[in-house]
């Protein structure tokens, strides 16, 4: 136990002194790393904006109260679109994860090679946000709802792929050496021993997937992916701030639906 | 296990007849078929209600792979100044926006646990909580943007917000689940309430504090790439001119950049969490 001896009292010290430097040091440092950091972003500043802050805060939200309730029911059919961009392309997302996964499972891929490469999928497409695919799909594809349900998709693949090959290499071994000394091929071993081990898992993960979505869904609009956010980009290049604060009060509202509904989902499967 | 051998006999005997079948994943046979109809019910609905422009499509198929074939021949060199601004900026908006909005997150996760706030305290953390998580972070900026003006700051505000929400949540969350007994102990020696945090609870939320934190790290790098989009600074700004360009070779360049940073924040915090725990 480190102990320091203060006029011949010993005093108990939870570290030893080096261990206690050390951390010392490391906080030190990572306090000189934020200073640089801070001193380039603050050379990028403009801090003459800053001083009227306080005003454009005060403004904006003055004119975002009360919200403009007389465009709710243009908004309806956009909210529609954005739960058709977000459940079509967790489908998606999930058709492709889900070979993908068992390609990327140690213990099911095939071979080493396949599952570098499924894993590289995986890493890729978790790395890059929704909002980035649907500028790019936009520009493919056309604006308009696709480029949502494929820019979702694309995102959930990753997601859904790595939590469900983590799933796959924590099954129990039992069932599996079980099923294939009945002589079982493979895919009737990852049929019938695989598959109901990893089934709740795959379907909490994908509520939850299609509940994350249902968020990321309402902004693809603002780079013209369709949805709802398409009405919210429309109200706030024309600093209409009432339409927006009601797109955002619709956008709430949804956003606790959903997660009303994937905690429903996840509390019976698992 | 519990089924009586009068319930087992008929799936028995289809065993021995060759013509077993797995038992169905939901059990309930009206809510199995009520869920298959209402599948079959949305699909209709889904058919008639989006409308897409397959002939735009079609024409954007040799762009889709003019983008795919870009992937091999990436460019990092025609545009390498404006990448490494965005990515010095997209960097240092994510540690200092991370750092921030950890201090801020641990008071407001300390005051949103229920074992040790006070019941007003804690409803007033769990709806600063609850305002940050709901909104996408390019929403929260999209606001930030219009108060503090274009650049960077803007996009720190944003991050450290996003993250408090986060962060707060899931401490608070380690907080209810620590051990009562070290906790207990620390307050019998008559610890003042900052020894008891730092003695009895700290030691117990520090290992998992560290890995969330660097996670979040992570999450933080990616979302700068996206708040560019609306004039917050980092990397984003120069993905996006380059893809309304349509100068795909630099914007694969840019997008394995991104993908090798997190992956390199992947392995580095894979190795840290080994060495804390």
């Amino acid at each position: 136990m480190p102990i320091k001896i203060v006029n011949d009292t010993p005093i108990w010290q939870r570290r030893e002194p080096l261990q206690q430097r050390l951390i010392w040091f490391g906080y030190f440092l990572a306090l000189m790393l934020f200073l640089l950091c801070w001193k380039i972003i603050s050379d990028n500043t403009i801090w003459e904006f800053l001083s009227d802050a306080h005003i454009q805060a005060a403004s904006l939200i003055g004119r975002m109260i009360p919200p403009d309730w007389s465009i709710t029911g243009s908004l309806l059919l956009p909210l529609w679109d954005t739960l058709n961009i977000a459940t079509v392309g967790t489908a998606l997302g999930v058709l492709i994860a889900f070979p993908l996964a068992f390609l990327a499972a140690r213990n099911t891929s095939p071979h080493p090679s396949l599952r570098a490469f499924a894993l590289a999928i995986i890493v890729s497409s978790r790395s890059i946000n929704a909002l980035i695919w649907a500028i790019l799909l936009v520009t493919i594809v056309g604006p308009g709802l696709l480029a949502g349900m494929i820019a979702i998709a694309l995102r959930s693949i990753g997601f859904v792929g790595k939590l469900l090959y983590e799933a796959i290499e924590e099954i129990h071994p039992t069932p599996v050496e079980a099923v294939s000394s009945t002589g079982a091929g493979r895919m009737q071993v990852l049929a019938y021993s695989v598959l109901p081990q990893i089934m709740p898992a795959f379907a909490g993960i994908t509520v939850y997937r299609w509940d994350i979505n249902i968020r990321e869904s309402t902004v693809l609009g603002l780079v013209g992916a369709g949805g709802i956010g398409l009405q919210m980009n429309a109200a706030i290049n024309n600093l209409a701030w009432g339409q927006v604060a009601t797109v955002f009060v619709l956008i709430f509202a949804t956003v606790i639906f959903s997660e009303w509904v994937s905690a429903k989902v996840r509390h019976a499967v698992i | 296990m519990s089924q009586s051998p009068q319930l087992l006999e008929p799936r028995l005997l289809a065993a021995k007849s060759g013509s077993w079948r797995p038992k169905p994943k939901i059990s309930n046979a009206s809510l199995r078929w009520g869920l298959n109809a209402a599948v079959l019910v949305y699909l209709v609905l889904l058919y008639f209600s989006v409308d897409i422009n397959w002939s735009r499509v079609a024409q954007g198929m040799d762009r889709g792979l003019a983008f795919m074939g870009s992937f091999l021949t990436p460019d990092f060199i025609s545009r390498g100044g404006e990448i490494a601004i965005g990515l010095r900026e997209s960097l240092t908006m994510t540690f200092a926006a991370t750092v921030i909005g950890i201090l801020l997150a641990i008071p407001v996760g300390l005051g949103a646990a229920r074992n040790i706030a006070p019941t007003p305290v804690y409803f007033f953390c769990r709806a600063i909580i609850a305002l940050s998580r709901t909104f996408q972070e390019i929403i929260i900026a999209i606001l930030f943007v219009a108060m503090f003006g274009f650049g960077p700051l803007a996009g720190v505000v944003t991050l450290a917000f996003a993250t408090i929400g986060f962060m707060a949540k899931l401490l608070a969350e380690d907080i209810e689940d620590a051990q009562r007994d070290p906790m207990e102990a620390v307050r019998a020696t008559g610890a003042s309430w900052l020894q008891w945090i730092n003695y009895a609870v700290q030691p117990q939320v520090m290992p998992r504090l560290i890995g969330l934190s660097l996670y979040r790290l992570d999450i933080n790098f990616r979302e700068s790439a996206v708040i560019g989009i609306v004039g917050a600074g980092g990397i984003g700004a120069t993905l996006n001119t380059s893809i309304n360009r349509y100068d795909y070779d630099t914007s694969a360049a840019v997008l394995l950049v991104i993908i090798g940073i997190v992956l390199m924040s992947e392995y580095l915090s894979g190795y840290v969490r080994k060495w804390t725990a």
